[in-house]
This record gives structure tokens, C-alpha cells and sequence, in this order.
């Protein structure tokens, strides 16, 4: 125990209290870091947690297209170990795109729904599995029922779940709004990419906003998008100052 | 003449003709002496082969047809059309032509499927009536001497037969007629006793009184499972396609199909894979009889684990897949495997979920987009030529001013595959816009040369 628990042992029982009445006190609950200190340390527990549901939309016309928001998930199932499960009902994903995040086609299957019933179906059914690394779905409606039978089965089995919110209309998308019992929420937008000093198109960045986080604050991130291995990271300018300074900095220690 | 092939047809011989007048008409004509029991084995053969690929309730209708009862199982060839499709197309590859039609019974299937005009049809519960009124009555499946009989009465189609008062012709032609007509229209059942496969693994339970609630149903699953795979163990084999026949009170039989991916014979698994489909069996007035019958089985060897020290175990995850794919159906679950091709719509297919995997993989040179469009849209764009990105494009009625874009990446057609992709050609833009949005658009053409493409511009992708 550090010092600082010492000093306040009421705050330590209680968090044990809470966590026992979530249900989950048993166990520990793990996590999988984005390796970004100013996004980890927003979240409770330093990272997305395992065994939880997930839902990510994308902003502006992305919310019909998804094409960010699918990006940002691929990246975040490419760091998972295992096989991954894709649900849709319209299948438009461009397989050589989730190599380019580090998400092998060997290891996405796909799964082809008629309807969002038989995508909530087959999502809760990924989940409740518990062999697979990431269950992605993309659906469009999410009743807190529908929600929270997800977040349980992703809790009993510790798989992750993420539920990718698209709308076949623009106006649909304030159906984001609805609670559900999803732990994260989170919402991708498009942002001019990085300047570059040649013609052409630079890294691509996002604006992440984590709209929801249960046990944790809202907050937005400008960052770039997944790299080849599905990682994010700040853009330099807003990072710990850029690369030279730091060298120099080590350079006068030494 | 027994039957003859299309070429004698046109020549205008038919089933029926004479042979002396035959060959008194064409003198070199090919002759072959029928073969009946050949003809039997041979359908009885290739209703095996069906009840392999496509249901498990396949009976002989002799002598020249096939009947199925799908119910239940056309979901797994992704519905009753491609169903029947497949079914022709196989057939025709064999080098038969054949006529497939699903009715609500067995009458009407048969009447509509030999004079019904569409190779193929479905033909939906309650239309059976129309669709049967203007057919012969050579379709009931009645004996040629009543056909005969009521052609004296002036009656030669089904619909006004079925109009008809039914006390009269019992009395004249016997009960055969108010049979045919009932069989047809659903109005009384009519058994298929299905051909069975070659010493398969089966397990069968009577039961003293009918029954009928799902649990019993599920309950009775539980105990015929084990003894099935205990009848796989002794063989060595795991089960690829499993049939439970739930015979009714009512000699009716209603029939659940699950499909594996791989072998298998795990007890859990198979009652799991069972039990979720005991929604769609219809008990009737209960059932006295549940047959379960390994259908299709396949070799299957013990595995050995991984036990090394540093590979960690991939979760084995072929019975999710048979759980979803028995709920989807096997085509809508699949992995991308990489095509050798420059063309984005061609660069990938569809592999069966649990297939080995792939050890190519698709090149990095350049980004690609997270979706790709079904079917490229066209756009309408303004750029300098030859080989400059647009200036600006207008997609589904917003403009567009282009900020900043990467490219050409050309791609040129597949001659060797298809003659007039010869001189065609694309050239790939990665655009990206004023507001940050990014695209993946595409002149149809190379900007100088006519030949190679419309030179319009097309979007086919949105990158994240």
C-alpha cells in the first residue's frame, strides 16, 4: 500500500464497495492501452476495457459512412490477440484497408446479418463466446435493453465489444444521444491531415471525443490516425515538444 | 420412343412416336434400349447426392423427378431462389436439363415443375391454385385411363376439374380424382418417405405418448446426442451434417438440419446446435418418433494441442462459427482472402470462414480506403489535364474543393482476362477536401488517350 492510501482509507473500501456492487470485484478487470499517456490517462483503469461494450460513431458525414470510426476500431481490434468477428448488414469494407492497420484478413471473419436483429443476435453471441479478440458491430438502432445484455455477456466472458453506430440518414444520428450501457462512448470526426511541406496528403487526424466514459470525464484528443500496427499518437506539435528538443535535452545531460 | 433428346425434337419426333415410323422418317436415326431399373438406380443416386447437398427429406418421384421437402433448410443455400437456382445450374453442369419449382405440396410441385412454363419458380403459399388452374391434367399424377374418360367429358385442364362437384365423378372414375385434386391443393397431406443414405450413423427413440413441448423436445435431444457420438467414436468420425427426423402423430415428418464446419462430435456442442432450432419444428399433435441420423461424416483424428512454451494457444473458434453460420447461413460468414489484381473491386473474394489461410497478402504501396462503394458513383469534377487531381467535384449534390491529393496511381485493364480492357485504364486519386474529408476518386481513362476510358470521374472509396 502507498502512503497516500494510508492517509485516506475510507476512499480505498469504498472503491472496493463500489466495484463489489458492480459485480465484477472478483476479478481484475484488464484493460488494453491506446500507448498514448494523454488518452490512457483519461480513462479509469489507464485503458479500454476488456470485457465491456464500446460504442464509437463517426462525426459529421462519417456518421453514414463510418469510414474513421471503422478505421479507429480496426485499429484498436488489430492490437487484440485472437480472431476477430466483423458484423454487418452491408458489407463495404475494403479488406486491404484493415491490413494497412495492422488487422490481418486472416484473422477478421465476417458475418453478414439481414437485419439489426439478427446482428444483435450474432453480437451477443461472438461476445458471450470469449475465445475471440474483439467482436466489432456495426448497427444503427441500440436500446439500453439490447445494450446492457451486450455489456453482460462481454462482462461473463471478458471479450470486448465494440458496436460500431452507423445511420443510413443524417438525421438519424441523434439517436446517438440515447443512453445506453455501452462503458465508452466515443465519436471519430475527420480533421485536415497533417500539413505537409510537398504536395500530397499527410498523416490523416482524427478529433476523438470520449462522449462517455463510466467512472471516468469526457474529454476530446486530436490525434493521428492508426498507424500500420493500429496505434494513435499525437500530433508532435502537441506532444511532450517536439523530437529535437527532447534529443538536445538528453544531449546536455549526457 | 421412350424419350427423346432436343436434337430428335426438332426434327419433330416426340415421346410416344413409333419406332418403325421413326426410322421409316430418318433412317439414320440413333437408337438406345430403354433401361429402366438404370433410370431407377440412377435417380435414386442423385437423390442421395441432393440429400447431401440440400435437405434431408429426398424421395424418388418416378420416374423422371426428384421431391424435397425444404422447409427449414433453404436458408442455408441463402433462400428458396438461389436454391433453385443452384440446384438447375449443378444439373445443368451434369449435363441435364432441369425444371425446379417450390410449391406448398408435393401435387402442386410436381404438376408445375413438368408443365409449368418458367424452368424455375416459387410459387408462394395460397397462389398454388392459380398457378395450377390452367395446367393439364396429366399434372394430378392420375392413371391415363380417367385422363381419357374425363377428355370424353370435355375436361382437359385442372381448373375446371377442381370446379367441378366431386360426388358424380367419385362415382364414375373412383376416389382418385378427389385425391389428386386434395393432394394438390394442400387440403390432405401427403408423406415423402425419404431415400436413406448408405449405413449412416443413426439413433432413434419411440415414444409410448406423443409429445410436444419444446423442453421434452429439447430433453429427448439430450439423450439421443451422446448415443449418436458414441456410435461417431466407434467409427473414428465427426458429424459435418446432422439430420433429426421428428416423425408426427399425423405421419407427418418435420425435420431439423445443422451443418458443421469441420467434423465434429463434441456432445455439447451438437445439442447446442440442435436445440436452437427447436422453434421452428411445428409438433402438430405431437410426435411418437425422433430419428437422428449423422447424415454426413467425415474422418475425424485426435489433435494434438500446442504445449510448447512460448506459442500461446489460439482459441479454437469453429463452434461460434457453426453456431452463426447454422443462424445466417454459411454464405454470410467469411473471411477477405487477397486476388492478384490492380482493380480494387477484384483485388479480394470471399473464402469460407475456416478455410486454411492464405499466405499472400495484398501490397502496401499505397493507402487504401476503409470503405469501398458497392458501385463507383460518379462525380462531376474539374481537372487540369493529363495527370493533375480535380480542382473540385461535386458528389451526391455537394461541392467539393480539393485541398490537397495524391496520385495517379494508373491501373490498367485485364486484357489477358476479357478483350475490350485492352486499352482501358484508371488513374486513383487520394483527395482530400476543405473541411478534411478524404476520398478516393478515379478518372475512367488516362486523360490523353480516347480509347482508355469515358474520362469521367468516378468516387470509389472514403478513407478514414
Amino acid at each position: 500500500m502507498t502512503a497516500e492510501t494510508h492517509k485516506k482509507p475510507g476512499l480505498e473500501t469504498l472503491r472496493a464497495a463500489i466495484s463489489r456492487l458492480e459485480g465484477h470485484s472478483d476479478r481484475r478487470r484488464k484493460m488494453l492501452p491506446f500507448g498514448v499517456r494523454e488518452i490512457d490517462g483519461r480513462l479509469p483503469g489507464g485503458g479500454l476495457a476488456l470485457g465491456a461494450l464500446h460504442e464509437v460513431a463517426g462525426g459529421g458525414n462519417d456518421a453514414l459512412h463510418s469510414a474513421a470510426a471503422g478505421q479507429f476500431c480496426a485499429g484498436i481490434a488489430a492490437r487484440t490477440r485472437g480472431k476477430v468477428l466483423w458484423i454487418v448488414t452491408r458489407q463495404d469494407v475494403f479488406a486491404p484497408s484493415l491490413k494497412q492497420v495492422g488487422l490481418s484478413a486472416r484473422r477478421t471473419i465476417f458475418v453478414e446479418a439481414s437485419s439489426d436483429v439478427d446482428v444483435l443476435a450474432c453480437f451477443e453471441e461472438g461476445l458471450r463466446h470469449g475465445g475471440l479478440g474483439a467482436v466489432v458491430a456495426e448497427v444503427a438502432r441500440l436500446s439500453m435493453t439490447a445494450s446492457r445484455r451486450l455489456q453482460l455477456a462481454a462482462e461473463t466472458s471478458g471479450s470486448l465489444g465494440i458496436a460500431i453506430r452507423r445511420w443510413r440518414r443524417q438525421t438519424d444520428a441523434a439517436d446517438f444521444g440515447q443512453p445506453t450501457a455501452s462503458v465508452t462512448r466515443w465519436r471519430v470526426s475527420v480533421l485536415p491531415s497533417a500539413p505537409l511541406p510537398v504536395p500530397g496528403v499527410g498523416r490523416p487526424r482524427w478529433l476523438l471525443e470520449l462522449i462517455r466514459a463510466r467512472a471516468g470525464e469526457c474529454a476530446d484528443f486530436e490525434v493521428e490516425a492508426c498507424d500500420g500496427k493500429g496505434r494513435l499518437s499525437l500530433p508532435a506539435a502537441l506532444a511532450d515538444g517536439s523530437d529535437q528538443e527532447a534529443a538536445g535535452q538528453r544531449r546536455a545531460r549526457a | 420412343m421412350l424419350s427423346v433428346d432436343l436434337a430428335a425434337r426438332k426434327l419433330g419426333l416426340r415421346p410416344g412416336t413409333p419406332v418403325a415410323k421413326a426410322q421409316a422418317l430418318y433412317p439414320d436415326l440413333v437408337l438406345m434400349d430403354a433401361d429402366p431399373e438404370g433410370d431407377r438406380l440412377g435417380l435414386e443416386k442423385l437423390a442421395l447426392w441432393f440429400q447431401h447437398r440440400i435437405a434431408p427429406i429426398v424421395a424418388v418421384d418416378a420416374p423422371d423427378g426428384l421431391v424435397l421437402d425444404t422447409t427449414g433448410a433453404d436458408h442455408l443455400h441463402g433462400g428458396e431462389l438461389p436454391m433453385l437456382k443452384d440446384m438447375v445450374h449443378r444439373m445443368a453442369g451434369a449435363g441435364f436439363r432441369a425444371k425446379a419449382v417450390v410449391a406448398e405440396t408435393w401435387g402442386a410441385a410436381h404438376a408445375i415443375a413438368r408443365y409449368g412454363r418458367a424452368p424455375i419458380a416459387v410459387v408462394q403459399a395460397g397462389d398454388a391454385s392459380k398457378a395450377l388452374a390452367d395446367l393439364p391434367l396429366e399434372a394430378l399424377r392420375l392413371p391415363p385411363t380417367i385422363i381419357e374418360g374425363l377428355a370424353t367429358l370435355g375436361v382437359s385442364r385442372i381448373g375446371p376439374l377442381a370446379a367441378m362437384p366431386r360426388a358424380p365423378l367419385a362415382l364414375r372414375f373412383g376416389p382418385d380424382i378427389a385425391r389428386r385434386l386434395d393432394q394438390a391443393f394442400g387440403r390432405i397431406g401427403e408423406a415423402i418417405l425419404p431415400v436413406r443414405p448408405v449405413d449412416p450413423v443413426e439413433v432413434s427413440r419411440n415414444f409410448a405418448e406423443p409429445i410436444g413441448a419444446a423442453e421434452t423436445i429439447a430433453r429427448y435431444i439430450g439423450k439421443l446426442v451422446p448415443l449418436l457420438c458414441q456410435g461417431l467414436d466407434e467409427r473414428g468420425q465427426g458429424v459435418r451434417r446432422l439430420d433429426l427426423l421428428l416423425h408426427r402423430v399425423d405421419s407427418r415428418t418435420e425435420a431439423i438440419r445443422v451443418a458443421t464446419a469441420m467434423p465434429v462430435r463434441d456432445v455439447k456442442r451438437l445439442t447446442r446446435l440442435l436445440c436452437e432450432k427447436i422453434e421452428t419444428i411445428n409438433p402438430g399433435f405431437g410426435i411418437e418418433r425422433m430419428v437422428l441420423i449423422a447424415s454426413q461424416a467425415e474422418p475425424m483424428d485426435r489433435r494434438q494441442t500446442v504445449s510448447s512454451l512460448i506459442a500461446e494457444e489460439e482459441t479454437d473458434v469453429s463452434d461460434l462459427v457453426d453456431t452463426l453460420a447454422n443462424r445466417v447461413g454459411m454464405q454470410a460468414l467469411y473471411r477477405f482472402a487477397p486476388v492478384e489484381s490492380d482493380l480494387p473491386e477484384r483485388s479480394f473474394c470471399r473464402v469460407p470462414a475456416l478455410a486454411p489461410e492464405e499466405t499472400k497478402d495484398w501490397p502496401d504501396h499505397w493507402p487504401r480506403p476503409t470503405r469501398l462503394l458497392a458501385r463507383p458513383e460518379p462525380v462531376q469534377a474539374m481537372a487540369e489535364l493529363p495527370d493533375q487531381p480535380p480542382l473540385f467535384f461535386i458528389w451526391r449534390g455537394v461541392r467539393r474543393k480539393v485541398k490537397c491529393a495524391d496520385g495517379p496511381e494508373r491501373v490498367f485493364g485485364e486484357w489477358w482476362k476479357n478483350d475490350a480492357e485492352l486499352t482501358i485504364a484508371r488513374d486513383y486519386f487520394r483527395v482530400e477536401d476543405t473541411s478534411g474529408e478524404r476520398f478516393w476518386l478515379y478518372r475512367a481513362g488516362d486523360g490523353e488517350h480516347g480509347e482508355t476510358g469515358s474520362q469521367g470521374w468516378f468516387l470509389h472509396g472514403i478513407f478514414g
